[in-house]
């Protein structure tokens, strides 16, 4: 009957209305309250420089587009990770894990293994691949044959991971100098090509990364299985009376959701460094990746469709680039973690919020539309009840 | 023998924290709500408590004294804190995963910016000693007395004495009763006049009252009076909720679990002490991951007939059958 309602596909009314755009007033909304508790906590740290700090954290990634891609790259990955899972009704909080994973085994193949040049890199990149997919299927199967809450399992896995890679790393003593306490420099070749943006170092990283999401969109758009994964999150025991391989899936968008954040985390480490000789490099200190928590950020705000991550990595990665520059008048970095985090608090029920205050909007505007309409909708239902009947 | 009583009295001040913080999971999970914030929770806690003591070290306060006024600000602050949390899965009926989630996020930014603004550092450090070296007359005692009365910590005691107040107040009164009444069948509790929304606020609430000391007590028994931002309270709050699910969402059972986990981790750290293990050669990396792992095979085989509260992560709606 939708389809009778609306002649024209672009349709103001229809958008508005929409599904996509009140999960984006809703992630708006949320962007307001985030930021709105951000400049309170600077108000109560610092009074006096809260406006000019409040501004940078704003404005400053203007100044530093190829930066705010290139940060944008990992948490889009993880985000992308912990969206995918979502989109399943899996809540993968383990992108941290999968994050060192991939970093570690992208790490592994960049300085343990020889390779021609022109592969190294790309080598390096599937192997960090395989090396979230490894801590994604671990969850996955604790899920989907033992019936263990996948939140406990990935939470634990990220510490047994964190804790994994920088044992691993200090005890191997090519990658790890004791002397810096970080590990050794990366060879050009090992390195992702650069994009050539001055004083930068975005890289082709964000370009696969922005291919992937597109071909994620595709996958859960235009594909059984990805239908099958919606299906499931909407109602599980539907599916599976449908005969959807419940079990299967779950195993199956874990991996897929680890590799994802794998892949995050062999684009960082694997960034191309604007100083020759020199590379990016991971101190081992037994700190858990906050790019995969980022992540849930980006993935909630991005409402986890593969097309709003995209953009909702490229703004979490504005606003920190903007906090790093709020240092300048005093404030801490820091400040954009309390922002995010009030983000996704806010996110959560966003969308509740969103749908009480169109539905004043509605009840103080459009009483009469809605009345018509729903009078008309109601006499379309009877006239096809009559229609039935005979 | 003295490796034993050197374990036992490490574990005791690592096994309180677990204790009350799986309770306080217990409580929110029994009135259904999942509070996977329970991390951000006791580090709040453990930071007001922490900036307390701070505050107060340089008086001539006792020292226990210090500690019981810390934990009474630890209870309060994690109840306000654990409002959040109420509020968005309750009255706004949020994802809770998320709100908790983002509960866990906000804290450690929030120690980090204004440590490293006002105190130049990553966290609260404080100079008072809690330390009890022995109980006048019981430590004398023979091997209870070692055990449980040398080198030991108030919160202990105090951890003790709350177990027997929480299973009192689980199982013996009307409270108790209704609390869990909502967290398996809420809309049958509705029905017989429980205000399923208000025993959901309470449940919340003592999660966020004992998570809050429970912060406190990690901080006083096993960081020794300090908070910080990075490490915060290293996944305790996560492995709480495990000691919870091993526990079987049962008071009893969790002080079982929680002595099982803390001794794992008590071994796990002085590894280097027991002349039997530090023979074996094994990277002591190995031994600190051994908690989450045993968690993960302890879940393995408890999980697949899982005891959960019936109604717990569905926000209760009045109009929903």
């Amino acid at each position: 009957m939708q389809d009778k309602k609306s002649p024209s596909k672009y349709n103001i009314k229809d958008i508005i209305h929409g599904k996509g755009f009140s999960s984006f007033t809703a992630a708006l909304l949320a962007i307001a309250l985030g930021l709105v508790f951000g400049f309170i906590v600077m108000l109560v740290a610092d009074p006096s420089n809260a406006f000019k700090g409040f501004n940078s954290i704003l404005t400053g990634g203007f100044r530093r587009v190829g930066d705010v891609f290139y940060f944008a790259t990992p948490i889009l990955m993880t985000g992308l990770a912990v969206g995918f899972a979502f989109k399943m009704g899996l809540f993968n909080i383990g992108a941290s894990g999968q994050y060192t994973m991939g970093m570690y085994f992208a790490l592994y193949v960049g300085f343990m293994w020889d390779l021609p040049s022109g592969i190294h890199w790309v080598v390096a990149i599937l192997a960090g691949m395989v090396g979230g997919m490894l801590w994604g299927f671990i969850p996955g199967i604790f899920k989907a044959l033992l019936n263990v809450n996948e939140v406990i399992t990935s939470i634990m896995f990220n510490y047994i991971g964190m804790y994994l890679v920088d044992m691993l790393i200090q005890s191997n003593s090519t990658m790890y100098i004791s002397s810096t306490a970080r590990t050794n420099y990366l060879s050009r070749d090992v390195q992702i090509p650069s994009l050539g943006i001055q004083g930068s170092n975005v890289n082709f990283g964000i370009v696969i990364a922005v291919i992937i999401g597109i071909i994620l969109y595709i996958v859960l758009q235009k594909t059984t299985f990805g239908y099958e994964l919606k299906a499931t999150g909407f109602n599980k025991f539907a599916a599976d009376y449908a005969g959807m391989k419940g079990k299967r899936n779950i195993i199956l968008t874990m991996v897929i959701a680890g590799g994802l954040a794998g892949l995050g985390g062999a684009f960082a480490i694997l960034a191309p460094s604007a100083i020759t000789g020199s590379s990016m490099t991971y101190e081992p200190i037994n700190i858990i990746a906050a790019n995969g928590f980022n992540g849930i950020a980006v993935a909630l705000l991005g409402s986890a469709h593969p097309l709003g991550i995209i953009f909702s990595s490229v703004f979490i990665s504005h606003i920190q680039r903007g906090g790093t520059l709020a240092s300048l008048h005093g404030y801490k970095p820091e400040i954009i973690d309390v922002v995010i985090a009030v983000i996704i608090y806010f996110s959560a029920f966003a969308m509740i919020m969103n749908a009480a205050a169109g539905k004043f909007i509605r009840t103080r505007l459009g009483k009469k539309e809605t009345v018509a309409e729903s009078k008309s909708i109601a006499d379309q239902n009877a006239a096809d009840d009559t229609k039935e009947a005979k | 023998m003295d490796t034993f009583y050197y374990l036992i009295q490490n574990m005791l001040p690592v096994a309180i924290p677990l204790l009350l913080v799986a309770l306080g999971g217990m409580f929110s999970e029994r009135s259904g709500v999942i509070n996977i914030g329970l991390e951000g929770i006791m580090l709040f806690g453990a930071f007001f408590g922490a900036l307390f003591v701070y505050f107060v070290q340089g008086t001539d306060l006792n020292a226990q004294t210090i500690l019981l006024l810390g934990m009474l600000v630890a209870a309060v602050t994690g109840f306000i804190y654990s409002l959040l949390l109420s509020f968005a899965a309750v009255t706004m009926k949020a994802n809770q995963t998320i709100t908790g989630t983002s509960l866990n996020m906000l804290i450690p930014a929030v120690i980090l910016l204004f440590s490293k603004m006002f105190f130049n550092s990553d966290g609260i450090t404080t100079n008072k000693n809690f330390y009890i070296r022995e109980v006048p007359l019981l430590s004398q005692i023979p091997v209870i007395g070692p055990m449980f009365f040398q080198r030991t910590y108030l919160t202990v005691y105090i951890g003790l004495f709350l177990l027997v107040v929480a299973t009192i107040i689980f199982y013996k009164t009307r409270f108790g009763l209704r609390l869990r009444a909502c967290g398996e069948h809420p809309h049958a509790a509705d029905s017989v006049g429980i205000n399923v929304y208000r025993m959901r606020y309470a449940g919340v609430s003592l999660s966020g009252i004992l998570g809050g000391i429970g912060g406190f007590f990690y901080a006083v028994g096993v960081m020794d009076g300090n908070v910080n931002g990075h490490t915060g309270v290293a996944g305790f709050g996560f492995l709480a909720l495990a000691v919870m699910i091993f526990g079987e969402w049962r008071p009893l059972r969790i002080f079982g679990a929680a002595l099982f986990f803390a001794f794992l981790r008590t071994l796990a750290y002085s590894v280097s002490l027991i002349p039997f293990l530090s023979n074996l050669g094994i990277n002591q990396t190995y031994y600190k991951m051994l908690p989450y792992i045993a968690t993960m095979v302890v879940l393995a085989f408890t999980s697949k007939k899982s005891r959960a509260p019936k109604a717990e992560g569905i926000p209760y709606d009045k109009s929903q059958r």
